[in-house]
C-alpha cells in the first residue's frame, strides 16, 4: 500500500512536467548520443545550465598555435556564431580547425583543463593544509584534528599499499602513489558531482589516464634494478625459450600501462554514460506520455540513484586499483637477487 | 572516435599540472605527513613496549618483595627456633651443672659427716674409756679401802709381775 501511494504521489508530481515535455518532444526528438557525448566529451566552454532561454556558460580561453599564422588567444565566445581569426569549430569533431580543416596546435583551456586546474588546486589545498597541521603541531603529543584527522587515514592507507607491495625503499615511491591515488580520487568524485565545478569527465578521458599510466610506466622502468632487466632480457629458461621470452616480457611491460589506461578510462566513462542514459530515459519517454512516462521516470530515477551510489563506490575502487597495481608493478621492478 | 584518441592540448596541460602538483606535494606534502605519522607510530610502539616492560618489572618487583617477605619470615622463624633451642640447651646445661655441683656437695657433706661421726665416736669412746677408768678407780679404791686388802692386792700384783717376768 505504502509503495503504491508513493508511486502515485511521484506520478502526480511529475504531471506538470509531462505536459511541458510533450510539448517539447513534438518539436524535436531527443538526440541521446549528442547529449551523452556532449557531457562526457571536452568542450571550449563550460555549459553550466540554461535559465529560460538564456544560456549560462563559462567561456574559456582558446590558445592556438598555427604554423601559418603563429599564436592566437581569444575567448571561445567568439567562436559560437562564426569563425574568428580564421578558425572555426568543426561540427563533426567539435574541435577548432582552420579554414583548410587542419587542426592547429591547440592548448586551449577547455572544460577538462579547467576542471583539472580546479582539482589540482583542491588537491594542493587539502594536502598542504594537512601537512601544515603536522608542521604546526607536535604529532607525538597531539591527536590529529580537523582536516588532518580526515586525510591521515587515507594517506596512511596509500602509504600502506606502498609498504605492502614495494618492499624496503617504499618511502621513495609512496609520494607518487599518494599523488596518483588522490588525483584519481578527487577527479572521480568531482566527475560524479553533476553541477559546476564538478561534472567534467576527467578520469574518463583517455589523455588523463594515459599520462597517469605513463608515469607508472616510467617509474617502473627507470627505477627497475638489474635483476628486473635480467628477467626481461636474459631469463633463466630452457634454451628454446630464450629468443621468445624477451619478446613476451617486453610486450607485457608495455601492456601494463595500457591496461592501467584503459581500465580507469573505461570504468569512469562507462559510469558516466550509464547515469546519463538513465537520466535520458526520462526525456525519451516524455513523448509516449501518460503511465509509461511516469513509471519509466520512476524506474530511471531509482536506477539513477542506485548507479550514482555504485559510482561513488567505483570512484574509490578505481583509485585504489590504479594505486595498488602501480605499487605492485613498482614492486615487481625491484626484485631481489635470484633465489637459486 | 575522439573518445579514444588523446587530445594533445589536454595531454599538455595534464603533464604540466600533474608534474607541478606532484613536485609541490613531493616536496611539502606527502612525505611530511607520512614521515610524521610514521614517527608517531614508532613513538607509540616504543611507549607501549616501555609500558609493558615497566609492568613486567613491577610484577617482578612485587614477586621479589613477596619472596623477600617470605625469606624474612622464614629467617625469623628459624631464629626463633634457634633461640628456643639455645635456651633449652642453656637450661639443660645449667641443670646438669647444678646437679653435678649438688652431687659434689653431697659427696663432700657425706665425707664430712663421716669424719664428724668418726671423731664423735672417738670422743665418745675416749669419754667412755675415761669414765670406765674413773669408775674402775672408784671401784678399786672402794675395794682397797682396808689395809689388809691393800697389801693382799699388792702382793698378788707383785706375784703376777714376778710370774710374768719369770
Amino acid at each position: 500500500m505504502k509503495i503504491k501511494a508513493l508511486i502515485l504521489t511521484f506520478m502526480l508530481c511529475m504531471m506538470p512536467l509531462w505536459a511541458k515535455a510533450q510539448e517539447a518532444s513534438e518539436e524535436e526528438s531527443v538526440n541521446v548520443p549528442e547529449i551523452i557525448f556532449g557531457h562526457i566529451g571536452d568542450s571550449y566552454e563550460w555549459h553550466i545550465t540554461d535559465i529560460g532561454e538564456t544560456k549560462v556558460a563559462i567561456h574559456l580561453p582558446v590558445i592556438l598555435y598555427s604554423g601559418k599564422s603563429g599564436w592566437h588567444m581569444f575567448s571561445s565566445a567568439r567562436l559560437e556564431e562564426a569563425e574568428y581569426e580564421g578558425f572555426h569549430i568543426d561540427p563533426e569533431s567539435g574541435k577548432i580547425v582552420d579554414a583548410d580543416g587542419e587542426r592547429p596546435f591547440d592548448i586551449s583551456i577547455t572544460k577538462n583543463v579547467l576542471s583539472l586546474m580546479i582539482s589540482a588546486v583542491l588537491l594542493l589545498a587539502v594536502v598542504l593544509l594537512t601537512a601544515r597541521w603536522y608542521r604546526r603541531h607536535d604529532a607525538l603529543s597531539e591527536a590529529p584534528k580537523g582536516i588532518a584527522a580526515y586525510m591521515e587515514p587515507l594517506i596512511m592507507f596509500v602509504h600502506g599499499i606502498a609498504k605492502d607491495n614495494i618492499g624496503e625503499d617504499y618511502r621513495r615511491y609512496s609520494p607518487y602513489l599518494c599523488m596518483a591515488f588522490f588525483f584519481i580520487l578527487f577527479n572521480n568524485y568531482l566527475g560524479i558531482i553533476p553541477f559546476f565545478p564538478g561534472g567534467a569527465n576527467l578520469t574518463g578521458n583517455i589523455a588523463i589516464t594515459m599520462v597517469l599510466a605513463l608515469c607508472t610506466f616510467l617509474t617502473v622502468n627507470l627505477f627497475g634494478n638489474k635483476h628486473y632487466y635480467k628477467e626481461i632480457f636474459m631469463p633463466d629458461v630452457p634454451g628454446f625459450l630464450k629468443p621468445i621470452m624477451p619478446i613476451i616480457e617486453v610486450f607485457s611491460a608495455i601492456m601494463k600501462p595500457i591496461s592501467l589506461t584503459i581500465r580507469l578510462f573505461a570504468n569512469m566513462m562507462a559510469g558516466h554514460i550509464l547515469i546519463l542514459s538513465l537520466v535520458c530515459i526520462i526525456f525519451i519517454m516524455a513523448k509516449y506520455g501518460g503511465v509509461l512516462f511516469g513509471s519509466m521516470s520512476l524506474v530511471s530515477v531509482l536506477f539513477g540513484v542506485f548507479c550514482d551510489m555504485l559510482e561513488c563506490l567505483v570512484a574509490f575502487i578505481q583509485a585504489y586499483v590504479f594505486t595498488m597495481l602501480s605499487a605492485i608493478y613498482i614492486g615487481l621492478s625491484r626484485p631481489k637477487a635470484e633465489h637459486e | 572516435m575522439n573518445l579514444v584518441t588523446p587530445d594533445s592540448g589536454l595531454l599538455f596541460w595534464m603533464v604540466l599540472i600533474f608534474a607541478i602538483v606532484l613536485g609541490i606535494l613531493w616536496k611539502f606534502g606527502f612525505p611530511m605527513i607520512t614521515g610524521m605519522v610514521e614517527k608517531r607510530t614508532a613513538h607509540i610502539d616504543d611507549s607501549l613496549r616501555l609500558a609493558r616492560e615497566a609492568e613486567e618489572r613491577m610484577k617482578g618487583l612485587a614477586e621479589e618483595q613477596k619472596k623477600l617477605i617470605e625469606d624474612t619470615q622464614k629467617q625469623q622463624s628459624q631464629m626463633l627456633k634457634d633461640a628456643a633451642n639455645t635456651r633449652d640447651a642453656i637450661i639443660a646445661q645449667a641443670r646438669d651443672e647444678a646437679r653435678q655441683q649438688a652431687d659434689l656437695m653431697i659427696e663432700k657433706a657425706k665425707v664430712e659427716i663421716a669424719a664428724e661421726k668418726e671423731s664423735a665416736l672417738r670422743d665418745v669412746r675416749r669419754d667412755v674409756a675415761e669414765l670406765s677408768v674413773q669408775i674402775a678407780e672408784k671401784i678399786l679404791r672402794d675395794r682397797l679401802a682396808p689395809q689388809q686388802k691393800q697389801s693382799e692386792y699388792l702382793d698378788k700384783l707383785i706375784d703376777e709381775i714376778k710370774e710374768e717376768t719369770k
